[in-house]
C-alpha cells in the first residue's frame, strides 16, 4: 500500500537550481515504495519540513552502540515521533574511510547495497571529522548494518570523548608537494590507538590530522589536537631553467609582485638574468612560491614533519590553533614512524591523565602552560615554538644558569650528532 | 522471534582501511613520485610524475548528503567513462582519475548530463564545508544542507570558473561551536538571547555540575525553582553562546526569532604567505530564513564580489582585507561597523590597534 507522502513545500523549493539537490535524493528514497526505508524517509522529510517551518531541531541523543564497542554510533531519537513515527530512530554510523578517501566503485556499491538493506539509503561523504556517515538507522538495525560494513573491511569511527576518525590529504598519492607518506602515518597512528576510539575513555575528543605540506589541505592546524604537517629542512630545489621560462611567460613585474615580494620572510630575490636566488635559512617553508612556480620549485630532500598540538573549535574558550611542539621530525624510516607513534602515545597518555573532563588538550596547555606540557611529554624546548619570547617580566628566573646550561648541553649534543652523521 | 538468542558477532577491529586496493593504478604506481601539475581548465587537474606518467583528474561538486541512487550514478559514470576509481576531497567534491587525456571530455559530458558541476579547483569558490543542521544534529540553530544548497545555486558560476584572486573556502556552522570550521567566509549561527529554561525537566535530564562547568562566563548556578532542583542563568553575564544547551536540552537556546546568522571573514588554513588565520566578524543579526536564506546570500555575494573586484592575485580574502584595511573593507562590502565588532572576550586587546597605523 502506498503511504501518503508528507507535503514539503519549503523543501520542494530546494529541488530546482544548478547545484545537486539533497532534497531530490531524500525524495527518491521516500518514493522507493518497495524498499524497507521508504516510510522512514517519508517521515524524515516530514520532520525536516517541520523544522523548516518552526526553525527548530527535533533530535535528541541517547545511547546506542554495537557489540564490543562503546562509540561510533550517533544516536538520534525524534522528539516529534508521534507525528513522524517511522523516523523516530534515525541513528548515524560513523565509519572510517580508506586513508585519503580513495574508493573503487565496487566498494561504493557494496556500501550502497548494505545501507539499502539495513539503513535509510542516505550516506554523507564525508563528515567534518572525515567519517563516512551512514545516516538513518533504527536501533535494531545498527548491529546488522555494522556487521555487514565490517565484513567488507570497514571499521567504526570515533564519537564522544575518544580518539576520533582522522583525515589525511591526497598527498603522496597525487601531489608533488607531499613531504611524507601520509597514508602510512595516518594508519600507523590511528590503528595503534583503536582502543581509544572504540571504547571512549578520554577526558574529551582527540583528533589527529595529516597534511603533506604547509598548504594544510585537511585543515590540521585549526582542527586537530595533533596536527602533522609535512616539511623539509634542507634547501628547496630550484630548476633555474623552469624559473626563466616562468618569468618569460608571466613577466618580470608579475613575478616580482606575486612571487618575490609575497615571500613572508623576504627570502627570495630575482636575479638580473631571471634566475632565482633563495636565502634558504630564512625560508619558513610556507609553500607560496612552490605553489605559484610549480614546475620550477620543489621541496628539498631532507623531509619530515612539524607537529602542532592543541587546535580546536569554539567550545568553550574560543577557537584555537595548534602550537608547534616538534619543529622537525624526520619521517622516512621504520624507526622514524615508531618515533612518531611513541610521541603520539605520550601525548594521548598525558591528555588522559591530566586533562579535566570536557577539556581539549589545547585548553590543558592554556591552563598549565606550554613548558609544563613539554616536561610532561618529554619534549625539549625550542625557539621555533614561540612567535616571540615573552614580553612581560613577571617570571621567576632564579634558575637561569641551570636552564642556560641545559640549552648549551643540548646544543653540544646536537653538533656531536651532526658531526657523527 | 524474540526467543532466538544469537551470539552477537565480534567486530574485526581493522581500523583505517588500507587505501591501496581502491586507489587508481597510476596513483598507486607513482605513490610519492609526483613532479608537477597544471590545470587544463577549471575542474581538471593534470599531474606528471618523475617517470613521466600522467594522470588527469576531473573534480565535480556533490550534495554531500547522497542517496544510494546518486552514489550509484556516480559509480556508473566512473565505470563507463572513467577507470572505476574515485576519491573525495575534504569539501565533499568527488574526483575521477583517468590515465588518458581523451577520456576527460566524455567524462565531463557524462557528469554534467547528470547535473554534477565541474570545478572547485584553483581560484574558484569550492563546495561549502558544512555540518548537519536540522537533518541530524541534536543542537542545531539552523539547517546546513539547505543553506549550502541555496548558496551553491547562487555561486554555481564561481565554482565552475577560476576567476577569484585566490581560492575561496566558505564554511557554515549550525551552532556557535563552529563545527564547520574556519573559512574565508563563514556563515554561522549566532544566538541572541539567554536560554529559556524548562525547570520541570532540568533535574531529570541534566547533570547540573557539568552544565555549570560548561559556561564560558560562569553565568549558570544551581537553584531551586518551584521546589525542584534546577539551574538559573545570570542574564547580565550570559553571552548567549549556547554552550549549556548541548549538555542540558531543557535550556533551549533557539527560537524562531532569536536564532540569527552571522557572517565572518578572513579565515585561512594554509600557511602560504601568512600564517593560518581565524575568521573575523563581518555581519551579525541576519534572519534565519529558510528555505533560501536570501539575506545571507546577499551579504555573502557583496563580500565575495568586493573581493573579486578589488583583491590582487594570490591574496586570500583575509589578506586582501589586511592590505586595504578594515575601514575600507566595511565600505567596499557595504557593511555597518558596530560596537559588536570590537572584541571584549578574554585576550581581546590583542585584536586592538596599538599603533599609529591608520587607514584613510
Amino acid at each position: 500500500m502506498t503511504k501518503k507522502k508528507h507535503e514539503t513545500p519549503m523543501l520542494d523549493e530546494l529541488q530546482g537550481g544548478k547545484w545537486p539537490s539533497f532534497v531530490d535524493g531524500l525524495k527518491r528514497l521516500a518514493n522507493d515504495e518497495d524498499k524497507q526505508y521508504s516510510g522512514m524517509m517519508n517521515d524524515l522529510l516530514g520532520q525536516l519540513e517541520h523544522s523548516y517551518e518552526t526553525k527548530l531541531g527535533y533530535w535528541k541523543g541517547g545511547t546506542v552502540s554495537v557489540f564490543g564497542y562503546g562509540g561510533g554510533v550517533i544516536p538520534r531519537f525524534s522528539q516529534v515521533a508521534e507525528d513522524y513515527p517511522e523516523s523516530s530512530e534515525f541513528h548515524t554510523l560513523r565509519v572510517q574511510p580508506p586513508a585519503g578517501m580513495h574508493y573503487n566503485t565496487e566498494l561504493l556499491r557494496s556500501m550502497c547495497d548494505i545501507w539499502e538493506e539495513h539503513g535509510s539509503g542516505l550516506i554523507a561523504l564525508h563528515g567534518q571529522s572525515g567519517d563516512i556517515m551512514f545516516q538513518g538507522c533504527t536501533t535494531e538495525k545498527v548491529q546488522p548494518a555494522f556487521d555487514a560494513l565490517n565484513e567488507i573491511g570497514l571499521d567504526m569511527g570515533g564519537a564522544g570523548p575518544a580518539l576520533r576518525t582522522s583525515m589525511s590529504c591526497v598527498g603522496h598519492a597525487r601531489c608533488e608537494q607531499s613531504c611524507y607518506d601520509e597514508v602510512r602515518a595516518h594508519r600507523t597512528i590511528i590503528n595503534a590507538f583503536l582502543d581509544e576510539m572504540h571504547r571512549p575513555a578520554l577526558p574529551y575528543k582527540f583528533k589527529f590530522k595529516f597534511s603533506g605540506c604547509a598548504n594544510d589541505c585537511v585543515n590540521a592546524i585549526h582542527r586537530a589536537d595533533f596536527a602533522v604537517i609535512g616539511t623539509w629542512r634542507d634547501d628547496m630545489k630550484v630548476d633555474q631553467e623552469e624559473v626563466k621560462k616562468y618569468v618569460a611567460e608571466a613577466g618580470r613585474k608579475y613575478t616580482i609582485d606575486n612571487v618575490i615580494t609575497r615571500c613572508p620572510t623576504n627570502a627570495l630575490s630575482l636575479n638580473d638574468d631571471d634566475t632565482l636566488e633563495v636565502d634558504n635559512p630564512s625560508c619558513v617553508r610556507c609553500m607560496h612560491c612552490l605553489n605559484v612556480m610549480n614546475k620550477a620549485l620543489s621541496p628539498g630532500d631532507d623531509k619530515g614533519v612539524t607537529i602542532l598540538i592543541g587546535g580546536k573549535r569554539s567550545l568553550k574558550i574560543g577557537d584555537q590553533m595548534g602550537t608547534v611542539v616538534v619543529p622537525f621530525l624526520k619521517l622516512e624510516s621504520d624507526e622514524d614512524y615508531e618515533k612518531l607513534e611513541e610521541m603520539a602515545e605520550n601525548v594521548i597518555d598525558f591528555f588522559a591523565e591530566n586533562a579535566l573532563e570536557h577539556e581539549r588538550i589545547g585548553e590543558t596547555i592554556d591552563r598549565i602552560g606550554l613548558t609544563n606540557f613539554l616536561d610532561g611529554v618529554g619534549i625539549g624546548i625550542d625557539p621555533n615554538m614561540v612567535s616571540h619570547p615573552r614580553t612581560n617580566s613577571y617570571v621567576d628566573t632564579s634558575k637561569w644558569d641551570q636552564e642556560a646550561a641545559k640549552w648549551l648541553e643540548r646544543k653540544a649534543d646536537n653538533s656531536a650528532k651532526t658531526a657523527a652523521e | 522471534m524474540t526467543d532466538t538468542h544469537v551470539e552477537p558477532r565480534r567486530a574485526d577491529e581493522t581500523g583505517v582501511p588500507d587505501p591501496f586496493p581502491y586507489m587508481h593504478p597510476v596513483l598507486k604506481k607513482n605513490y610519492g613520485n609526483w613532479k608537477w601539475h597544471d590545470r587544463l581548465r577549471p575542474g581538471v587537474l593534470h599531474h606528471v610524475s618523475h617517470d613521466n606518467d600522467e594522470v588527469w583528474t576531473v573534480r565535480a561538486g556533490t550534495q554531500r548528503q547522497m542517496d544510494v541512487h546518486t552514489i550509484r550514478t556516480l559509480c556508473d559514470i566512473a565505470d563507463m567513462r572513467a577507470e572505476g576509481h574515485v576519491r573525495f576531497t575534504t569539501r565533499s567534491n568527488i574526483e575521477f582519475m583517468v590515465s588518458k587525456e581523451e577520456m576527460v571530455a566524455p567524462l565531463i559530458e557524462a557528469l554534467e548530463a547528470e547535473g554534477f558541476p565541474i570545478g572547485g579547483t584553483g581560484n574558484s569558490v569550492s563546495m561549502i564545508s558544512h555540518t548537519q543542521g536540522w537533518l541530524h544534529c541534536d543542537i542545531p540553530g539552523t539547517d546546513a544542507s539547505g543553506v549550502v544548497k541555496s548558496l551553491m545555486d547562487d555561486l554555481h558560476q564561481e565554482f565552475v570558473t577560476e576567476e577569484m584572486p585566490n581560492r575561496v573556502r566558505i564554511t557554515t556552522s549550525c551552532c556557535q561551536i563552529n563545527c564547520g570550521g574556519q573559512g574565508d567566509i563563514a556563515i554561522n549561527v549566532q544566538y541572541t538571547k539567554p536560554p529559556v529554561i524548562d525547570h520541570d525537566a532540568v533535574a531529570n535530564v541534566c547533570e547540573r555540575p557539568a552544565v555549570v562547568a560548561r559556561c564560558p562566563v560562569a553565568a549558570i548556578r544551581p537553584a531551586l525553582v518551584n521546589g525542584k532542583p534546577s539551574l538559573e542563568v545570570d542574564e547580565q553575564k550570559c553571552i548567549c553562546c549556547g554552550a549549556c544547551y548541548a549538555p542540558c536540552p531543557p535550556m533551549q537556546i533557539n527560537s524562531e526569532e532569536s536564532t540569527k546568522i552571522a557572517i565572518w571573514v578572513g579565515g585561512k588554513h594554509s600557511n602560504a604567505r601568512t600564517k593560518p588565520t581565524f575568521h573575523k566578524l563581518a555581519v551579525a543579526g541576519l534572519p534565519n530564513n529558510p528555505p533560501h536564506w536570501p539575506e545571507v546570500s546577499e551579504v555573502v555575494k557583496k563580500i565575495l564580489y568586493a573581493y573579486k573586484e578589488n583583491g590582487r592575485d594570490w591574496e586570500r580574502l583575509g589578506e586582501w582585507i589586511e592590505r586595504i584595511g578594515w575601514p575600507r573593507f566595511f565600505e567596499l562590502a557595504d557593511i555597518p561597523f558596530t560596537r559588536f565588532h570590537i572584541d571584549d572576550f578574554r585576550g581581546a586587546r590583542e585584536s586592538l590597534n596599538a599603533s599609529a597605523h591608520i587607514h584613510f
